[in-house]
């Protein structure tokens, strides 16, 4: 028999309608005061994600985690964790652990009695929690710092502790609160893959709170984009950046161009009047139908757009204009090319060659050329 | 050049203001008491040149020492000061902890209020609110007044002139110098250390066990120690609330200058004394230090 090869299954419970979700936001509002915080929001996060919320500072994110680890309560509607209503349970009985942005350590123990901290609280045989500890201490290579005070150890070093600590008691959900906030940005981009190792290791949930749009699409396999108090897409990293649902959260997430026009449909190509005397721009929208003369928002990444000295004959969608700026970023350089109409488009490309072989500069005629499917068609 | 001079001020202060002073009262505690002004012998005569200072040496005993060590009443008012400054200190901590805590949890602009209610009584001078204490504690005083007319008691009680009254004094005294370090060391402690404690499982109270407490040890201890090393000295409390009944080492010392102008005595009471706070005040001077290395 001939073996037919599987295709490795791919982790997407929220796919899956025979899944339940392990927490359940069912329209939580919190306010403070005349403040709202979180606004009628629902969502569900599922068993073994690592799940993002992500959104610039004063968006709710760290609402929803102080909500989840038992801090704050719900002013309306429900939190449920494995179906349960959590609402009642105080912080310490929640199969919750929360790792701080500050860290929190306790500056009176030691690494090993910072960890064994919460095994202490849940009166375990002293043998199991040293065992515990100890493998803890290996998971996060901290075996060696196990008698150190927290302020001998290093940034570094304390952020695993409050890693190992958190991790301890085995929760059911491990909140991360800015967790790589504090680490300059080679450790932090080092210990983003050192976090899912150690979430594929345990396979434990874990939800982040970030405002760092690089470290949530590394390390998550959903991310929620949050604005103001309200969910503005919740989506695997990929399509949050290829297929964003909103101006929004395209222009949140990375770079990119938004371009203003109005929309002619044909089917599921758009055509984009944007700008006095250039043609359209040729568009393509599945899923959403725009009206004739509809406003409508063109997004496209830098890096989706060429630049090229002659026009290109592959595409429609192709428009001259003049080198305005340069961003030369080292491994990739931003063009900034300003229109006749007056917009300006950025072009990335990567420099592949060194710098003085570089084939545009200032004031240079140039065009500017993206495929038909290269750009998300957005309504606001 | 500029680094010793600026470091001797410290120790010229030290040298004049306490070793000078201190080694005049050593030698006043190892000589005689005679009647003359000044009352002790002998004193130092340089117009007999060497052999004036051989008799001053030879002139020198530990004869009051002996003296202090076979009266009894010594080595009690002694024992007896230790037992009051500790009982009150460890009082003081009993009222001063809540109230430092109770500052801490306190809404943010209402702190500098509360830490001016604490350091206002310091504006009036000392001796004269022991003096309203007594009008307070008195037979006529306002607690009795208030306890007969309220009907608790129908005989004035005696708290005046008691041990009770002495405890009273130094509590309320002493008081500000427990809250302030307390205070301090609390209100460094970071708030979300109370979070992680209750989310790694601890109930309040058990966070403030685990965590709170702790925390604020180094200013408990600092507190203590500036509560019991002048309580153990302590003369105006005991002499004015603590009547006869009261016997604090304090007072001893005061008695035996001014009733009985036993300089020598007196001075040797002095110099056992100071010997028995260096302990404490080393004890607390290390406190202080091993706090610093862990801040820094």
């Amino acid at each position: 028999m001939a073996q037919v090869a599987v295709p490795k299954s791919v982790f997407a419970p929220w796919d899956d309608p025979s899944k339940a979700p392990l927490i359940q936001f069912k329209n939580v509002t919190k306010r403070f005061g005349d403040f709202v915080a979180i606004d009628n929001l629902t969502i569900d996060i599922y068993e073994r994600e690592f799940f993002a919320l992500l959104g610039p500072s004063g968006c709710g994110k760290t609402t929803m985690m102080r909500m989840l680890a038992g801090f704050e309560r719900p002013t309306e509607g429900q939190i449920l964790l494995g179906g349960q209503d959590i609402d009642a349970t105080p912080p310490n009985l929640r199969s919750v652990n929360m790792m701080f942005q500050s860290y929190a350590l306790f500056p009176h123990l030691s690494v090993w009695e910072n960890i064994a901290f919460g095994l202490r609280r849940q009166k375990l045989p002293k043998d199991q929690i040293d065992e515990r500890v100890n493998e803890m201490l290996r998971l996060t290579r901290l075996s060696k710092f196990a008698r150190r005070k927290p302020h001998q150890i290093s940034g570094g070093q304390r952020q695993r502790v409050a890693l190992a600590r958190s991790l301890a008691r085995a929760p059911k959900l491990l909140l991360l609160d800015e967790p790589l906030g504090a680490l300059d940005k080679k450790l932090r981009q080092e210990t983003q893959f050192e976090l899912m190792d150690i979430q594929e290791k345990t396979a434990t949930t874990f939800v982040i709170v970030t405002h760092d749009q690089e470290e949530a699409m590394t390390v998550a396999s959903r991310v929620a984009v949050m604005g103001e108090g309200l969910m503005a897409q919740v989506d695997t990293p990929e399509r949050i950046y290829e297929a964003p649902n909103s101006v929004y959260v395209a222009d949140f997430i990375g770079d990119v161009n938004i371009i203003e026009g109005r929309a002619t449909q044909t089917g599921d190509q758009v055509n984009i009047t944007w700008a006095e005397g250039q043609p359209d721009i040729i568009g393509n929208s599945p899923k959403t139908t725009f009206g004739n003369g509809d406003k409508i928002h063109f997004a496209i990444r830098p890096e989706k757009v060429s630049i090229s000295a002659e026009q290109p004959t592959d595409t429609p969608n192709a428009f001259q204009g003049t080198i305005l700026d340069i961003a030369y970023l080292g491994n990739i350089s931003t063009y900034y090319v300003k229109m006749p109409s007056g917009q300006t488009i950025k072009a990335q490309t990567a420099n592949t060659r060194r710098l003085s072989r570089r084939s545009f500069t200032w004031e240079d005629k140039v065009w500017v050329s993206f495929t038909t499917t290269a750009g998300v068609c957005l309504k606001d | 050049m500029r680094r010793y001079f600026l470091i001797s001020i410290p120790y010229l202060w030290l040298v004049g203001l306490f070793l000078v002073p201190f080694a005049i009262v050593i030698k006043i505690s190892l000589s005689d008491t005679v009647l003359s002004i000044p009352p002790y012998a002998p004193t130092l005569d340089f117009s007999n040149g060497w052999a004036g200072i051989v008799k001053f040496f030879d002139g020198l005993d530990f004869e009051t020492f002996e003296f202090l060590a076979s009266d009894d009443l010594y080595w009690k008012a002694y024992l007896s000061s230790l037992k009051i400054a500790f009982i009150a200190t460890a009082m003081t901590l009993a009222v001063g902890y809540p109230v430092a805590y109770g500052m801490t949890r306190a809404a943010p602009e209402w702190r500098p209020t509360l830490m001016m209610l604490v350091i206002l009584p310091f504006w009036t001078s000392f001796l004269i609110r022991v003096y309203a204490w007594m009008g307070i504690l008195g037979q006529e005083g306002l607690i009795n007044q208030l306890l007969l007319w309220l009907g608790f008691i129908s005989e004035p009680l005696t708290i005046l002139n008691t041990p009770t009254a002495v405890y009273i004094g130094i509590v309320y005294t002493y008081l500000p110098f427990m809250i302030l370090p307390i205070y301090s060391a609390l209100e460094k402690l970071d708030d979300t250390l109370l979070e992680a404690a209750e989310d790694l499982g601890c109930s309040r109270l058990g966070a403030f066990w685990l965590v709170t407490w702790p925390l604020s040890r180094n200013g408990i201890i600092a507190g203590s120690f500036l509560v019991f090393i002048p309580t153990l000295g302590e003369f105006v409390i005991p002499s004015l609330l603590g009547g006869s009944q009261t016997l604090m080492i304090g007072k001893v010392l005061w008695e035996e200058f001014f009733s009985n102008r036993d300089w020598p005595v007196a001075s040797a009471v002095a110099v056992i004394l100071l010997l028995i706070l260096i302990i404490p005040i080393v004890l607390f001077q290390r406190n202080e230090q091993k706090q610093r290395e862990a801040e820094g």
